[in-house]
């Protein structure tokens, strides 16, 4: 039995959604069902490596109907096998349940697509933003936030020689 | 950023009133670019470490979201400016992974040889620096001008030594002739000795072995469970290596091992990218004497490929070709999908996550950097060392700052 199916079998009502794209096996899970997903993979499945956590901003994308999608790539590294787990969330309070507990290597990758788009992660130990300022009050990777910025750069606060 | 007060509260409060907090970086030389940690100290042991990251954050993933697929390229060369071209073929893997292209024969040994140069070159300057880090000055300037000869060698393939700027959607800018394959033997020729030489310098240098061994140790366990990819899961024992378990490229015609190592400390790293360029320069050997003949670019019947410059200038299929790929307006379709591709990159697992929405830009061009994910594994393994392994365990760790920041 293929990993899609036992998961289809173990999960009936929260209605997975697999497919196939060149290499990419995808399994799309409704929010509610990520976390005992996710915990069951890890755990009786033995997808023990978690390679990557990010999300997409779907607001200008033609014909979406949630706004972003948050994307997990995980690894089984005795077989090899790997696997595109996808879920959506929506505004205002776009809040998924953290990974932390089942990969530590979530905790840097959450806390990244929480700085740049704004996704909450629930139980995650320290969510607090990692490559933009504390006091930067945007999500740059949103689709609204323009290229050039919102002139954080201009106005950021020059401490000269003399007032320091 | 000036450093802000309320940036130690938020660490524990220490308890013990003689600890003391020492702010390493952002400007230090043993940080080689713009990296912070904020060390809690007992004495010289280091209690806590909190790394503040983000001083070179440029918004690449934003900027990659604006640019088309051959565009974007200049920026993720900028990323591991270490071996720039690597991210380059690992880039356009996801691309012509999305776009369905299927290399040339001839571009796929081209490109596996210059992802091997790579490696090297981030293998000898890791490894240089760790030594010099520690004092020794001698193995990186040996290293250094083994370096100098591989930007030579990619000067003569793209025109350029450090931002290469080479590879295309399903190619590259410009076919290598004999002059250039020449120059790869004669490297491969002279290497072996420099690394032999550093290997004696080194590998049984008694102040070396007791400042790197048993220091920084991470177990498979760990590495596994944290993301850790590339060498340092494989000097943890982790074998796993994406040339063998996802074979991209020529890979799976080519015979060579996957070294690892039970270690898991700094000098299991060290060793463990020694031997890796061992086994590169096997895999070069290998595929320069069985180069494939025939066009390095796929069939300009792709809508997807800039087409060569002759035709451009002397047929009128060549110029409408070029307009239609070069002009912000025009554009070949891409498929409405996505798709994550990674590589083995000299750091480890190079990943990108790419959005196609039908235009020849990408929705979302996300890059998955081993060194973030290997830079969070940090304040872990620093933990209750000295002071002056800081400077060691980093050097294992190959953090490139503008890969981690992006």
């Amino acid at each position: 039995m293929s990993t899609e199916e036992t998961l289809q079998s173990k999960f009936p009502a929260a209605g997975l959604k697999c497919s196939q794209f060149r290499d990419n096996r995808r399994v799309v899970v409704p929010a509610e069902s990520l976390q005992p997903l996710l915990a069951f993979m890890k755990g009786d499945l033995g997808f023990d490596f978690l390679a990557e956590i990010t999300a997409v901003d779907y607001l200008e994308y033609e014909g979406a109907t949630d706004r972003f999608g948050v994307v997990y790539v995980v690894v089984n590294t005795k077989t090899g096998e790997r696997l595109v787990i996808k879920t959506f969330v929506n505004d205002p309070d776009p809040v998924l349940p953290s990974a932390y507990s089942l990969w530590k290597s979530a905790d840097w990758l959450e806390r990244e697509v929480y700085d740049m788009f704004g996704i909450k992660f629930s139980g995650h130990p320290d969510l607090r933003r990692i490559l933009t300022p504390d006091e930067f009050s945007a999500y740059p990777l949103r689709k609204d936030y323009p290229l050039k910025g919102r002139g954080e750069r201009h106005n950021f606060p020059v401490i000269t020689r003399a007032d320091s | 950023m000036p450093f802000d007060v309320s940036d130690l509260a938020e660490l524990d409060a220490p308890e013990q009133e003689y600890l003391w907090t020492l702010n390493f970086g952002p400007q230090h030389p043993a940080t080689h670019t713009t990296l912070r940690l904020i060390l809690t100290l007992d004495g010289e042991k280091v209690v806590n470490a909190v790394p503040h990251i983000g001083y070179l954050h440029s918004g690449f993933e934003k900027l990659g979201e604006h640019l088309d697929f051959n565009q974007y390229v200049t920026i993720v060369d900028r990323m591991n400016y270490i071996s720039p071209l690597h991210n380059e073929i690992s880039w356009h893997h996801a691309v012509e992974k999305l776009l369905g292209i299927e290399l040339t024969p001839r571009c796929k040994y081209l490109r596996t040889i210059l992802a091997e140069l790579m490696r090297i070159q981030d293998h000898l300057l890791n490894t240089g620096t760790c030594a010099l880090d520690l004092g020794g000055f001698t193995a990186f300037l040996y290293f250094f001008q083994q370096r100098e000869l591989i930007y030579d060698i990619v000067e003569t393939a793209s025109g350029q030594r450090f931002h290469t700027s080479y590879t295309r959607v399903g190619g590259v800018a410009f076919d290598v002739n004999n002059a250039w394959v020449d120059k790869v033997r004669s490297f491969i020729k002279g290497f072996a000795a420099v690394h032999a030489e550093v290997h004696r310098l080194l590998t049984r240098n008694r102040i070396f072995i007791e400042r790197v061994q048993g220091i920084g140790y991470l177990s498979a366990e760990d590495c596994i469970n944290m993301g850790v990819t590339g060498p340092l899961a494989r000097a943890s024992g982790v074998l796993r290596d994406l040339r063998k378990d996802e074979p991209y490229l020529a890979y799976a015609d080519l015979d060579f091992k996957v070294i690892a190592s039970k270690g898991g400390d700094c000098y299991a790293r060290y060793l463990v990218r020694m031997q890796e360029m061992v086994e590169s320069v096997k895999i070069i050997e290998q595929c320069i004497e069985n180069i494939p003949e025939g066009p390095v670019n796929v069939d300009a019947g792709s809508k997807a490929v800039i087409p060569a410059k002759p035709s451009v200038y002397r047929s009128i299929e060549g110029l409408i070709q070029h307009f239609e790929v070069m002009m912000p307006n025009r554009g070949f379709p891409t498929p409405k999908e996505e798709i994550y591709a990674a590589t083995e990159s000299p750091n480890g697992e190079l990943g990108y996550y790419i959005v196609g929405d039908g235009s020849p830009r990408s929705y979302r061009a996300r890059t998955r950097p081993p060194s973030y994910v290997h830079f969070a594994v940090f304040p872990q393994i620093i933990k209750n060392h000295q002071l002056s392994d800081v400077v060691a365990v980093l050097g294992s760790l190959n953090i490139i700052a503008a890969e981690l920041d992006r």
